[in-house]
């Protein structure tokens, strides 16, 4: 149904949900005020305007009014808005011509003892969304075409699961890794906590795997060097370090590109003593059969982590590499000491807490250190160090003359994420790793659609929990790849021509360079490129771009309406 | 009665809408004065619309985005700021208390900051009292300068100008060259002034034909200053002579744009 020239006709549903709106704000009173609304056709009342009752109802108003607009006053369009739009679309009514007035979250829970103001700010909420809805306009989403590839940048654990998991599916595999061989980090661990097993065997399967498939292109000693287009049409260019390029297309994308080891350069004597290392480096003696026996080990946690300012996070993974690694010393050497000064230990999770107990149980001596007073380090005799510690729940200095200090350092960023990230026009935290759209329910996409992200390219963690994400990744990259066409966002931006002078001002600005000049020297938006923010409609010099959905005209009825200005 | 202020609330969907409704979630109470609008990202917030919104008498108006390095349109937010450092500055020449508008950055985590946020600005707009732009009969001359800021916003100069500043003082022209920050922020605040300036001469010319010495008298401008707006002003088809008087030619406002 086409509703471009009509006459808006607007149906209000106001939910009472439950008593989580009804019991503060009068809804009733919220109706009738809807009612005397221009362009409103019909309003009522809902219990709950989201149950099954309720979507009835909107469809129903929709058949009966011949309503063409659609406002429900209730919670939040942030959880609730496709759940109504999918109503409307049901009905007959385009998708976009729903606006909803966010009554639950926004205004009766901020202001459950205030009843009466509450309800006067439900009716200009509901003012609001007349005044937007009269103006919508109905939207098609574009349909496109996906290649049946993927690219997957980083060829460790993650990245290599992630390749067999979309092979096994059929679909073809690129996977770009910068070092000469497969395999990451893990190639530097010695054991695998809480298993036990050595870290080698469980790489050389999985490599053998990857390079064994052939629905896998493993591209080592290269780097990506440019990334075009958009999901399902992404055209990839990548460089080998002899200089060779080649391009190919592909339908999504993975970031598995890992984190780096921070070096703790001039913290506790490191790079001025030869016996402090970090964990990576005591991984390698021990892999290596290389550790001889030491008196004494002494372990600092949380260097460089944690900190007030700059890496702030806790790297996830140093209180079990610390557990793990002072259990294998007292393996290997029962009479020595280790040390384990710490912070707060995070053993979190069935296996970790487990491990804390039997190092304890075989004698490993934890002392909490608190930031204030860290631990200090000196030359002692003999090519010792001594280890100068605060024991804050003894209340007392502790020296301890070592052997060998290593220190827990945290993941940090891997080198080139930002240049990565701009190259794929995806976000990177505060913390420097890349940045999911959301933190809880879109943990391994990136905003951008097609591009995914898994490992700790995204934030520290442990190899169980990178190849989870890894298969996460896969089956959301699988989508679609395996539905084969698309349709993207209708929320675009639009340039009118006539008034485009094609100075390129929004080209500049364009965060995923979804605006190109055309032939006519004007500017046009790659509507499937675009993600709708509509920075280049409010920075356009000659205001000749249109944000769909948010136009200038909608903005500002809502703005008028706000300030009570009455619209007819 | 007691002063309820018309806060109106410009937010982007990812962040700050979201710490709004975590607000909710979590029960944080917090004054009932503000009226949000969604947008999709603060980089939205057209200076136009900012400005109009105090022609039509809104008390405040708050902006909020992700904050920076967090905005899901990567820099959508960052633009926000360039555009909002633009508005302050034509406001500080209105003569509207400056102290009306303001954007902050909440995560969709800041529930609590939300409220307090809007705690703080609604007590601070309480503290100013009502805008003279509100109500049935606002005030005349800051109406005129609010209007004029409002149209210099609308200015091809200024909106390439805060178009451009990221790529400007960020990156290289062909020549190799790079403006920096305190270079381009000259450049901007002479634009600013006489975009405003030139705007206000507009509206002049729009309510009758003005004179050169009375629009020197009525700005407080060096006559020579008034002459040189005039002069651009001709040359972009803003004004044009509309009769002499004596020896005196008096400028009208031209119909332009839309």
């Amino acid at each position: 149904m086409e509703h471009a020239g009509e006459a808006a006709r607007i149906g209000v549903f106001v939910c009472h949900c439950g008593i989580n709106i009804g019991g503060v704000v009068n809804v009733p009173e919220v109706v009738e005020y809807a009612k005397t609304l221009p362009g409103v056709i019909y309003a009522e009342g809902n219990l709950y305007t989201c149950s099954s009752e309720g979507i009835s109802k909107i469809k129903e108003g929709i058949a009966k009014h011949n309503l063409n607009r659609i406002i429900v006053a209730s919670c939040t369009p942030r959880t609730h808005e496709p759940l109504f739009r999918a109503a409307c679309e049901e009905a007959g009514v385009n998708r976009y011509l729903f606006e909803m007035a966010n009554i639950r979250d926004q205004c009766s829970w901020a202001h459950m003892h205030e009843p009466e103001k509450a309800t006067e700010k439900a009716k200009d909420l509901v003012r609001m969304a007349v005044a937007k809805a009269r103006l919508l306009k109905p939207l098609e989403e574009p349909e496109i075409d996906v290649t049946p590839s993927v690219l997957i940048i980083g060829g460790g654990i993650s990245g290599m699961t992630a390749a067999f998991c979309l092979a096994n599916q059929g679909f073809k595999v690129y996977i770009v890794e910068k070092e000469p061989e497969l395999g990451g980090m893990l190639r530097h661990i010695h054991k695998l906590c809480p298993s036990m097993e050595d870290a080698s065997q469980g790489l050389d399967h999985i490599v053998n795997t990857v390079n064994s498939n052939k629905s896998i292109n493993v591209l080592t000693s290269t780097v990506v060097k440019q990334v075009k287009g958009f999901i399902g049409n992404f055209e990839v260019a990548v460089e080998r370090t002899n200089g060779e390029t080649t391009n190919f297309e592909v339908g999504t994308v993975i970031v598995a590109t890992g984190a780096a080891n921070f070096e703790p350069i001039g913290m506790y004597g490191y790079g001025e003593y030869s016996n402090v290392m970090t964990q990576l480096q005591l991984e390698k003696l021990l892999k290596d059969g290389q550790l001889k026996k030491p008196e004494k080990v002494v372990m600092i946690q949380c260097v460089g982590a944690r900190e007030e300012k700059g890496r702030t996070y806790c790297s996830r993974i140093c209180c079990m590499t610390a557990l793990k690694n002072a259990m294998l010393i007292k393996e290997l050497y029962p009479d020595t000491d280790v040390y384990v000064l710490f912070r707060d230990l995070q053993a979190y999770g069935t296996h970790y807490e487990d491990w804390h107990r039997r190092a304890q149980d075989a004698g490993v001596k934890f002392i909490k250190y608190v930031l204030e007073k860290p631990p200090q380090v000196v030359q002692g005799e003999n090519g010792k160090i001594t280890i100068n510690v605060y024991h804050a729940l003894l209340d007392e200095q502790v020296k301890i003359s070592s052997d060998l200090l290593v220190l827990s350092t945290p993941l940090i960023p891997q080198e080139g994420t930002k240049e990565l990230s701009q190259k794929l026009k995806v976000p990177v935290g505060s913390d420097g790793f890349f940045f999911e759209a959301h933190v809880k329910l879109r943990p391994i996409d990136f905003a951008t659609d097609g591009i995914y992200v898994c490992g700790t390219a995204h934030s520290p963690k442990d190899i169980a929990e990178s190849v989870s994400q890894a298969f996460g990744v896969a089956s959301r990259a699988a989508i679609p790849m395996a539905i084969k066409r698309l349709r993207v966002e209708a929320i675009t931006a639009m340039v009118d021509e006539g008034l485009c002078t094609g100075c390129g001002t929004c080209i500049r600005l364009c965060p995923y360079s979804a605006i190109q000049k055309d032939e006519k020297g004007v500017a046009r938006v790659t509507s499937v490129v675009c993600k709708g923010c509509g920075t280049c409609a409010a920075s356009c010099p000659e205001r000749a771009i249109t944000m769909g959905h948010f136009t200038d005209e909608q903005v500002r009825a809502q703005a008028l309406a706000a300030l009570g200005r009455v619209f007819a | 009665m007691t002063f309820e202020p018309r806060i109106v609330g410009f937010l982007c969907n990812w962040c700050s809408y979201a710490g709004a409704d975590l607000a909710g979630v979590s029960r944080i109470q917090y004054p009932t004065n503000i009226r949000i609008i969604r947008l999709m990202c603060s980089g939205r917030v057209d200076p136009i619309i900012v400005l109009e919104t105090f022609v039509n008498g809104a008390d405040g108006v708050l902006v909020m985005g992700c904050h920076p390095g967090d905005c899901h349109y990567i820099v959508g937010n960052l633009y926000a700021e360039l555009k909002f450092r633009m508005v302050k500055k034509l406001i500080a020449l209105t003569g509207l208390e400056h102290e009306r508008v303001r954007l902050e950055w909440v995560s969709a985590s800041e529930g609590a900051r939300f409220a307090d946020i809007v705690r703080d600005f609604t007590n601070q707009i309480k503290a100013l009292g009502p805008s003279p732009l509100a109500g049935e009969t606002p005030e005349p001359n800051l109406l005129q300068n609010v209007l004029a800021a409002q149209m210099a916003a609308e200015s091809f100069r200024l909106r390439v100008l805060v178009g451009r500043e990221k790529s400007l003082v960020d990156e290289e022209n062909i020549y190799g060259e790079k403006l920096s920050q305190e270079k381009f922020d000259e450049v901007m605040n002479d634009a600013v002034a006489a975009e405003y300036l030139r705007s206000k001469i507009y509206l002049m010319a729009k309510k009758e034909p003005v004179s050169i010495k009375e629009l020197s008298k009525r700005l407080g401008l060096p006559s020579q200053k008034a002459l040189q707006h005039i002069v651009a002003m001709r040359r972009r088809g803003m004004v044009t002579v509309d009769r002499i008087e004596g020896t005196t030619p008096l400028y009208a406002a031209l119909e332009m744009g839309r």
